[in-house]
């Protein structure tokens, strides 16, 4: 510290402290796109490594994969694929999103009303698919 | 003004010769994107939208879609793309949350390990696939597994 006078210390000076939703990104629209994207992309993952080996039992014997994807038809593994498929359109569309920031000034600067697009255009698919599968789930 | 500090800085500058491999893995992703966004929402309509949806998919109905090369050709081209496109995505999410070193390298491995298996076996399954397998009843079988 070479600044001292008449014996005192002062303190050094420290960049003001800043608040996460002063930054265009953290804490706001941008940075939960990244965290839905995240978090959706992870579970598609998982999904996808189980959804290869269950279709991989056609190659066993036809018992064997009706057994398995009987279990597909129940009404909780439904409202799984409810979450399933809310979850890939929602990575679909953010995806698309994400494209069209990297390359498109224009998109760059309206990242956050493009992120409220994927909300909504979400809506849309997911009130066409969800009363229509619940049906199929439900019924019989 | 407000400067936002660059989140990661690269532990090696990209390569000044030879084949760049984040910049393609970063095409990659977008570009497998797009196509996947068309192939899976198509697979997800004919399968869950179309009739009865899940309830109608058994053994007969994955038959019927593969007695025809498109849907086979769709399939892998899906299974490609999504499992390639998933592990990249994953290699992302090590690199992010573990520092250079065994746990890394180990979970690395465990990724390519586990996308070049189910690579293997999907396609596999897909192309050798039997319709009408001998000594199975005819009820769980495509209807014309019957006609010959």
């Amino acid at each position: 510290m070479p600044e001292t006078s008449a014996g005192t210390l002062t303190a050094p000076t420290k960049p003001a402290k800043q608040r996460p939703g002063g930054t265009l990104y953290r804490g706001r629209e941008g940075m939960w796109s990244w965290v839905l994207h995240r978090i959706t992309g992870v579970a598609i993952f998982f999904f996808l490594l189980v959804h290869i080996l269950d279709t991989a039992l056609v190659r066993v014997s036809p018992e064997a994969y009706n057994a398995v994807i009987g279990t597909y038809q129940t009404p909780i593994m439904g409202l799984g694929e409810v979450a399933l498929v809310g979850a890939i359109v929602f990575h679909a569309f953010n995806g698309l999103r994400v494209i069209l920031v990297d390359f498109w000034t224009w998109a760059t600067r309206h990242q956050r009303f493009l992120f409220y697009l994927v909300v909504a255009l979400w809506l849309v698919t997911m009130l066409a698919f969800v009363p229509r599968h619940l049906i199929n789930v439900f019924s019989h | 003004m407000t400067t936002i500090e660059a989140p990661r800085t690269p532990t090696r500058p990209a390569p000044k010769r030879g084949v760049n491999w984040e910049k393609w893995g970063w095409i990659y992703m977008r570009v497998s994107g797009v196509v996947l966004l068309v192939l899976i929402f198509t697979h997800l309509f004919a399968n869950l939208m179309v009739g009865d949806g899940v309830k109608a998919i058994d053994f007969g109905f994955v038959a019927g879609k593969w007695a025809h090369p498109f849907w086979q050709w769709w399939d892998v081209a899906m299974l490609w793309l999504a499992l390639i496109h998933g592990a990249n995505g994953m290699r992302t999410i090590v690199n992010d949350y573990t520092n250079p070193g065994t746990v890394q390298k180990l979970l690395k491995w465990a990724l390519l390990a586990s996308t070049v298996a189910l690579i293997v076996l999907g396609t596999l399954v897909v192309f050798t696939f039997e319709p009408c397998p001998a000594g199975s009843p005819a009820e769980l079988l495509p209807s014309f597994c019957t006609a010959v």
